[in-house]
């Protein structure tokens, strides 16, 4: 009996030493370790999520990207000059695998973002067009995300990109090319190509970007039917509605005469020697360069890149330089800019982010126009003019307002 | 009951405090640890921005030119590819710059060596460098042609360094007890480390041209057994913020390695602003480097720099 009890509590002695030091240890992590950071959070935030003000489902940038110790002022002052909403053509599969990769890049230069998906994504956040996803759905998806932006955003920008989430764009020389037009003109840029329509039309891989008078004219044709889903051949199909509506196909070459949008990533288009045979060369609708003269140093966009190339030419463009070195291309700021009003207006915050969390909550979630049914608007289609329209009268106010709110200086040069 | 409760409180108090126990200890051994290890390591810096502002045209320029380097890089003919691409890419960048190779090759012009063998490349090269140009230049930088290299960010970091300092820097590994600097990421010396190292070449006992070790070191493993004899001792290069300035990996590399291991911040952890070397670069790639570094930049970004450099004469793609 003696030897039984004797047992037990040397066994129940052992077990307390084994429990004790369990106990203790997870205890004592528990206390060390911060909270778990998990990839899938309940309320999944965008990439650098600090860095947005979210209008669900719009990305707003608090201010735009710029090293400490740089002089950026032109940038800035380009910035709030020529306002951009950029729109990415995605899908749910490649929301993780490439448009994230787009979110934490150059999608920050943006002064608004929007991601559009066939289905809403509210933690990414995603546009949902209520389209089928393929190659075959892709003027489906431009149709309906140009009503959705002319819907929601029109007084928010100034010009209006589309690009692929393996699109890479610079924006800032988006600005400088932009700089030289007005929101007001019917014109839109890309790289440009020449058959099937008489003024050409712009690649869809490479980005293009409408003004604002683009957009209106370019919903006001659907509105009317004018324009159609003619083909699925998305940049065909939209060039063509352009030409129809009377908005011209601008010359996005620099003042050299160098190509700025690019379909290619830089490798080919600076290194590659394009077959005689290959579709390009009867495409392009000015002669292709090969070459370092291919490419422009202010170069706005790449295509077929790869995240990985993602992230190597942001690192290229906005961070690795040559110290001290005296560039050969430094063409001076174009003398409309000094004309272009500044909209210093800037997202609210606190306000945004208390809207933001919750689906469903205070922020609008977004509707998606059917085909056809966007606001009725009465658009002389040939207006050059800055009246008639709420948003280019204060517009044309604004050149009068700035001077007394506060000074603005050009410097000529980069 | 009771003594079998008991002995099971006792045991579980017992065995708290030996975690608690281990746990101190643990952690404690780990911060000495990495504290030794950083102890050890030399590391210099980039110069910092407030030490270079207000300083005139003028004298920015006579600044850059003070600054002279020579540029050595060691081919052998099947690095053709490679070779053509330094040439016409970065190397322009170098107030001069030299091609020292195995053999005699028809295509381009080149010191010959008359060796296979790198550390005695190597050794030739550095002899031949600083006979011919000890005068004239006050850095000499030596890379392989994989190797991309921005020399303004070169003469940047040697702002403000004596070069009749001994000098002897760029990414340094720790092998052993010897402290060297990777050629893959390219190595940089002060005329003072150039006069002392071929001095030291005349000792075959310290710094034979025949490793007499049954296995060989690599070349540049024996210029740092060379040069410690001299008193010159490996320095890491970094920036002002304890980045590497000389990257023994390519852009692409480092940066899907950054995708991998901090995904938040990927461009932040992958390289400095100022990097000065990539290696492992295809040909093609250099000439995309050529491009992403110096032309292709986003408008209305100024920067207020100490240093001048002015684009070379009869170039189109820089």
């Amino acid at each position: 009996m003696a030897l039984g009890l004797f047992k037990s509590s040397w066994l129940a002695f052992h077990v307390g030493i084994m429990a004790g030091f369990a106990c203790t240890f997870y205890l004592l992590n528990g206390l060390h370790q911060p909270a778990p950071q998990e990839p899938e959070s309940p309320a999944p935030r965008p990439a650098g999520d600090s860095f947005w003000v979210i209008q669900h489902p719009a990305l707003l940038s608090s201010g735009h990207p710029h090293l400490s110790g740089e002089d950026s002022a032109v940038a800035a002052e380009l910035f709030h000059k020529v306002r951009i909403l950029c729109w990415v053509m995605t899908g749910p599969s490649n929301l993780e695998t490439k448009a994230r990769h787009v979110q934490a890049t150059w999608a920050r230069h943006c002064n608004v973002v929007l991601f559009m998906s066939s289905v809403r994504d509210d933690g990414f956040p995603a546009v949902g067009l209520d389209t089928k996803e393929g190659r075959d759905q892709l003027y489906w998806k431009t149709i309906r995300a140009f009503q959705y932006v002319h819907q929601h955003h029109l007084a928010q920008a100034d010009w209006f990109l589309k690009a692929d989430d393996d699109t890479f764009v610079v924006l800032d020389n988006l600005r400088w090319l932009l700089a030289n037009h007005t929101p007001q003109e019917p014109v839109y840029f890309g790289k440009r190509f020449k058959p099937f329509a008489k003024q050409g039309y712009m690649s869809g891989g490479a980005g293009y970007v409408l003004s604002q008078e683009a957009l209106r004219r370019f919903v006001e044709g659907f509105r009317t039917q004018a324009c159609s889903h003619t083909t699925s051949v998305e940049d065909l199909a939209l060039g063509q509605c352009m030409e129809k509506m009377g908005v011209r196909a601008g010359d996005s070459r620099d003042p050299a005469g160098r190509e700025t949008f690019h379909p290619f990533v830089p490798e080919s288009h600076l290194t590659g020697k394009f077959s005689k045979s290959f579709w390009y060369w009867n495409y392009c609708y000015y002669p292709i360069v090969e070459g370092p003269r291919c490419c422009s140093d202010l170069a706005i966009s790449f295509h077929y890149v790869s995240p990985e190339l993602m992230y190597t030419l942001e690192f290229l463009t906005y961070h690795l330089r040559p110290y001290g070195y005296r560039y050969r291309f430094q063409p001076p700021l174009p003398e409309n800019a000094a004309r272009l009003p500044l909209h210093r207006e800037q997202p609210r915050a606190a306000e945004e982010r208390a809207n933001a969390t919750l689906p469903g909550g205070a922020g609008a979630l977004p509707q998606i126009i059917p085909l056809g049914e966007s606001k009725p608007r009465v658009i002389p289609l040939h207006s050059e003019g800055m009246l008639g329209d709420t948003t280019a009268s204060y517009a044309a106010a604004l050149p009068w307002i700035i001077p007394l709110c506060g000074k603005q200086e050009l410097s000529n040069g980069v | 009951m009771i003594s079998e409760s008991s002995s099971f409180v006792k045991g579980m108090m017992i065995g708290g405090l030996f975690c608690v126990f281990v746990t101190l200890v643990g952690h404690i051994k780990m911060g000495h640890g990495t504290k030794a290890h950083h102890h050890e390591h030399h590391h210099i810096q980039a110069p910092n921005k407030e030490d270079v502002l207000n300083l005139s045209e003028g004298e920015r320029m006579e600044l850059s030119h003070s600054i002279r380097v020579y540029c050595i890089i060691l081919v052998k003919p099947k690095d053709l590819g490679h070779w053509a691409a330094v040439k016409e890419t970065w190397s322009k960048h170098c107030d001069k710059a030299e091609f020292y190779s195995s053999e005699n090759v028809k295509v381009f012009d080149s010191i010959v060596l008359n060796t296979n063998d790198m550390w005695v490349m190597m050794r030739k090269a550095y002899k031949l460098a600083y006979e011919r140009y000890k005068d004239e230049y006050n850095w000499f930088f030596l890379a392989h042609p994989t190797t991309f290299a921005i020399i303004e960010n070169l003469k940047y970091f040697l702002l403000k360094k004596d070069a009749s300092q001994p000098f002897y820097t760029g990414h340094a590994v720790k092998s052993g007890e010897l402290e060297y600097v990777d050629g893959d990421g390219g190595i940089v010396l002060s005329i003072e480390s150039l006069k002392r190292l071929s001095k030291i070449f005349e000792d075959p006992d310290k710094c034979p041209e025949q490793g007499g070790l049954i296995w060989k070191l690599s070349e540049d493993k024996q210029l740092a057994v060379c040069l410690k004899y001299t008193g010159v001792l490996a320095e890491n290069a970094e920036d002002s913020e304890g980045k590497d300035v000389f990257n023994t990996k390519s852009v692409g590399t480092l940066i899907k390695e950054a995708m991998t291991n901090q995904p938040q911040q990927v461009i932040e952890g992958c390289c400095s602003d100022m990097a000065i070397t990539f290696n492992g670069l295809a040909p093609n790639h250099m000439h995309v480097m050529m491009y992403g570094v110096y032309r292709l930049r986003p408008y209305g970004h100024n920067f207020k720099d100490a240093l001048v450099f002015l684009p070379p004469e009869g170039s189109d793609n820089d």
